[in-house]
């Protein structure tokens, strides 16, 4: 047993996470850095954090992640960090040239007290950054929220340095995908397109963390938001928010430039949650639905019919990120399943609310819990006490699968030890038949694996 | 792949630098260098990165919970600062670990933290430590509790190790202590592996006397079983009938390092991670050290002879040569069938403070060339030897990280080898403490490069176009999006082992299959660059483009 220290017997914690379910804001403050067009994120702290959110996005997506660090050394800690950062900044758009450097804080950074804002200001008025060239920032501290938050914080600085107001809206709508995967961002993008809405999405890491093998390494790949198209967020006419966690603040911050409305909706994970958002954005625009989604949807409802019998009534755990939580239970329980153990590490007093009107009618036993020591260590103990058909989370999920012989799907982040997350959406009808295939291909290939042999069916 | 000469690199090196601003240019010229015939030919390193270069480098941390104690299974290393720093060292480092009973004391797949939140920055974070100390021993019961300072605990200045002893104390039957190795000490890594060195050696060393028995009984210093190396060694050690007391940190627990003072030989691997055990087990004890590879067949082969001429023992010798001659069989005829599909294939490797060095030992016995080499924290003695270390100046960077005082042990210390005895088998040529670096194995216009940039990786790269890249995951998929395979020294790819003999020939094959791949034959789709349209029907929809 890899996990053989853990006890069935719940202990209540008040000081040690063990096996968390959640990392620390900066790493969500650089992916979504690389969803703008020619950026280079910035670290301003140790060069380890830099090293640690590169290498986790790295052995995630299996593609370059070129990021830079002010390499704070013990000096840099007692002076403070603005004489690195000037560095750093001469150094990144003299060598790597990028057309915007988002720089995220650290614990380190923020400890000391260093005022990013204002020294990029200084850096800017004693003619340090080139012409034309942008830098967004961001306050990042680890000992706050999670990786999820950095993310918010990071969609939220590029709305506050991109966007410009307009009278005249045009129109457009904005899109914020929320912490989703390239392939994600490529499925909402052709969503919008089937249904004829101007869009500008961001951030849009497609095309950037999915690049394809050309004989060359482009540090500033084809993909991501361009500055053209992100200075036009403040001319949408609206504004859509997926997921409250991950995306709701930049909306707000385009609300507070540009007075442009928003709704914040649930990430389009499973069937309801894809409805309500296609229903909502023809409703805001006037475009309707077109037949080629009814059909998709179809398609994804008939697969869920065909094989009820073997979703139905199977007990799932699962852990991750709020925002795909909340849409994935709703799926869960959609499809005639028994969500019985949710963890996420993400703190936020909305998850309870949240996942109590999912999912407190439906399994009034189920437990669910968030924010601090919300980890997998409290997950694996609730499952020894009642076990479960289906565990779904990102790879740290495999040690518990694998002692407890469960089933396992993998969603979330990171996954470093399968591919897949990166090429094929979770989001929207395909994502949904993605989504069951996973799940049912998990539940059939035990249902094979411990058939005995008189049973061993050939047609399922 | 491009032929190199000193000129020849030395105008490459030129094209290089040209990129830099100036003050960035004069610090990297000096940790760019081209091997040439100056026999004082030197290296700058260990000095701090340029901030925004891209660098490979990681923090203080990494190199002392990550890489020293990451390892060690039965220690329960709690990371006290905010989640991320646990997070990312969470398993992430492929060490394997073999419990002695199937429910031995294993923690290695936990990662505990404190998750510290602002209030614990603002109000200090010493109450959250003490209940996460006690927590950990209430639900486990370990008997060794390791603390790690992330970057902000030094800054709010939680006395750790007041909190370790006091703990310690506390519980009586469990070892608590304490590491200040905040991520912003030093300049990389390697201020980590110091600190680990330290604090191991101050609370763990000496404390046991039930080391393993045997005739000829060693220490393997710097071996961190990346991909089941030290499982090789330990059988190769086994069969050849040395007992292996201790081994930092691959496979370990902590009553090994508590025992490792019974010891009589220390061998090095890794000599800029551990040199200071090494050297502090031989002033306190008098256990002499010698540096060994086991990377590599004939290096391996090597270093066995080395261990058993240190013991000065003809049965011990007898047993080593039948050993090298068995396992000899397996690597030449497996040499025999690679080495023509590698021979003359080049490469480059960025990695470590030993494995940049260690591996080219395999690349030789595959007939590949290297054309560019460095590390990603190593110091000047791991390039220059162990000569360069009256020449090192000590930077305000180094200067903070603690050097213990270590003195004869009034009891204990026993020198294994009287200086007659450590003359005589230097005149047969077993050097003791003594390391030459990785300068005399570097061809004259190759590059050794101290902690390369991502801009210098790809400029080389673009310039020389090396068969095959050597570095970690953060280099990876960059390197190979330029259509050259990149190996990682660091976690093997998920492969290996590659250490002794057989790991030898898991290597030869890797690289064959590495380089040989037919994947990069489809780079480049067939119809990029012909520039030609055919058939009718795309005439057709041109000429209506044209209307």
């Amino acid at each position: 047993m890899l996990l053989r220290h853990t006890p069935a017997e719940v202990a209540e914690r008040k000081a040690l996470t063990i096996n968390p379910a959640k990392t620390c804001q900066p790493i969500g403050a650089m992916y979504a850095s690389f969803g703008i067009h020619g950026c280079l994120p910035h670290s301003h702290g140790s060069q380890g954090c830099c090293a640690y959110h590169r290498s986790t996005l790295t052995r995630h997506y299996k593609e370059p992640v070129m990021a830079s660090t002010s390499s704070f050394t013990e000096g840099a800690s007692v002076f403070g960090g603005q004489s690195n950062l000037i560095a750093a900044l001469n150094t990144i758009f003299t060598v790597y040239n990028p057309d915007v450097v988002a720089v995220h804080t650290t614990c380190l950074s923020e400890t000391i007290g260093d005022d990013v804002t204002q020294i990029k200001k200084k850096a800017f008025d004693d003619g340090k950054i080139p012409e034309g060239k942008r830098i967004v920032n961001v306050s990042t501290p680890s000992y706050v929220g999670s990786h999820v938050t950095g993310f918010a914080g990071m969609c939220a600085a590029i709305a506050k340095e991109f966007c410009v107001p307009t009278e005249e809206k045009t129109d457009q709508i904005n899109l914020i995908p929320g912490w989703v995967e390239p392939a994600d961002m490529r499925e909402l993008k052709r969503l919008m397109k089937e249904m004829n809405v101007p869009m500008v999405m961001y951030p849009d890491t497609s095309g950037v963390l999915d690049t394809p093998m050309t004989g060359e390494h482009d540090m500033f790949p084809k993909g991501g938001t361009t500055i053209e198209q992100l200075e036009t967020t403040g001319s949408s006419f609206h504004t859509f928010a997926l997921g409250k966690f991950g995306s709701e603040d930049a909306a707000r911050e385009i609300q507070r430039i540009a007075k442009t409305p928003f709704d914040v909706m649930d990430l389009p994970i499973g069937i309801r949650a894809t409805d309500r958002f296609l229903m909502k954005v023809s409703e805001i625009t006037g475009m309707p639905v077109p037949d080629s989604i009814t059909d998709e949807r179809g398609r994804a409802v008939d697969l869920i019919a065909d094989m009820q019998q073997y979703f139905s009534g199977k007990k799932v755990a699962l852990f991750g990120d709020p925002d795909q939580l909340f849409a994935l239970t709703e799926f869960l329980l959609d499809i005639d399943m028994k969500p019985v153990h949710i963890v996420s590490g993400t703190p936020g007093k909305y998850f309870s609310q949240k996942m109590s009107e999912i999912i407190d009618d439906e399994v009034p036993t189920a437990n669910y819990r968030n924010g601090s020591r919300a980890d997998t260590f409290l997950l694996h103990q609730w499952i020894k006490n009642e076990p479960v058909d289906l565990l779904i989370g990102n790879s740290y999920g495999k040690y518990i699968a694998r002692d407890e012989d469960i089933p396992f799907v993998r969603m979330g982040f990171p996954i470093v030890d399968r591919i897949g997350h990166q090429y094929f959406p979770t989001v929207g009808y395909s994502g949904a038949i993605r989504i069951a295939e996973n799940i049912l291909n998990a539940l059939m290939d035990r249902q094979d694996r411990d058939a005995p042999e008189e049973r061993f069916e050939l047609v399922m | 792949m491009a032929d190199i000469d000193i000129k020849k690199s030395e105008n490459l090196k030129e094209q290089v630098m040209d990129k830099y601003p100036s003050k960035v240019l004069k610090k990297r010229s000096k940790q760019v260098v081209v091997k040439n015939t100056d026999p004082e030919q030197r290296i700058q390193a260990n000095v701090r990165t340029v901030p925004g270069i891209i660098t490979q480098r990681g923090c203080c941390y990494a190199g002392c919970k990550g890489v020293v104690l990451g390892p060690t299974r039965d220690i329960i290393n709690i990371t006290h600062g905010p989640i991320g720093c646990g997070f990312y060292s969470w398993l992430t480092r492929r060490n394997q670990t073999k419990p002695e009973t199937p429910d031995g004391a294993n923690y290695m797949q936990y990662c505990f933290s404190t998750d510290m939140q602002d209030q614990n920055i603002v109000f200090g974070g010493e109450k959250l430590l003490r209940e996460a100390i006690q927590e950990a021993y209430d639900i486990f019961h370990p008997s060794a509790i390791a603390i790690f300072s992330t970057c902000p605990v030094g800054l709010i200045g939680d006395d750790i190790h007041a909190i370790a002893k006091e703990m310690k104390e506390k519980f009586g039957d469990c070892n608590v202590f304490g590491f200040s190795c905040e991520g912003y000490k030093g300049v990389s890594q390697s201020a980590g592996h110091h600190i680990a060195n330290n604090q191991i050696f101050k609370h763990v060393v000496g404390t046991s006397e039930n080391g393993r028995k045997g005739k000829f009984k060693i220490n393997l210093l710097g071996e961190y079983n990346i991909g089941g190396d030290a499982f090789v060694i330990e059988n190769l050690l086994e069969r050849c009938g040395i007992t292996l007391v201790s081994t930092f940190s691959g496979n370990s627990s902590i009553e090994h390092f508590a025992a490792c003072h019974t010891a009589d030989l220390n061998c090095i691997m890794c000599h800029r991670s551990i040199n200071y055990v090494a050297e502090m087990l031989d002033t306190k004890y008098g256990i002499p050290w010698i540096k060994i590879n086991f990377i590599g067949a004939k290096a391996s082969a090597k270093s066995l002879r080395k261990i058993a001429a240190y013991f000065e023992d003809e049965e011990l010798t007898k047993r080593v040569e039948e050993v090298i001659a068995e396992e000899m069989v397996g690597v030449d005829s497996v040499l025999e069938e690679i080495r023509p599909k590698t021979e003359g294939k080049s490469a480059m490797l960025f990695v470590g403070g030993s494995r940049a060095h260690h591996y080219q030992e395999l690349f030789k016995e595959l007939g590949m060339k290297i054309l560019a080499a460095g590390y990603e924290f190593g110091h000047r003695d791991d390039y220059e030897g162990r000569r360069a270390l009256s020449t090192i100046k000590l930077d305000a960077d180094t200067r903070n990280i603690e050097e213990l005082k270590v003195e004869p042990d009034p009891e204990q210390y026993n020198p294994r080898k009287t200086e007659e005895e450590k003359a005589a088998l230097k005149e047969k040529g077993l050097e003791f403490s003594e390391y030459e670096g990785m300068w005399p194995d570097m061809p004259e216009g190759t590059f050794i490069i101290d902690d390369i940039s991502q801009h210098e990786t790809e400029k080389l790269i673009k310039e020389l176009k090396p068969d095959l890249f050597c570095a970690g995951i953060k280099e990876k998929y960059a390197i190979q999006k330029m259509g050259v395979p990149m190996k990682q020294l660091h976690s093997y790819d998920y492969g290996g082992p590659f250490a002794g003999f057989a790991g030898a020939i898991n290597w030869y094959r890797e690289i064959d299959r590495t380089v040989n791949s037919k994947v990069w034959q489809l780079v480049g789709a067939p119809w990029e660059g012909t520039g030609k349209l055919h058939g009718s029907f795309i005439k057709k929809v041109l000429v209506e483009e044209e209307k």
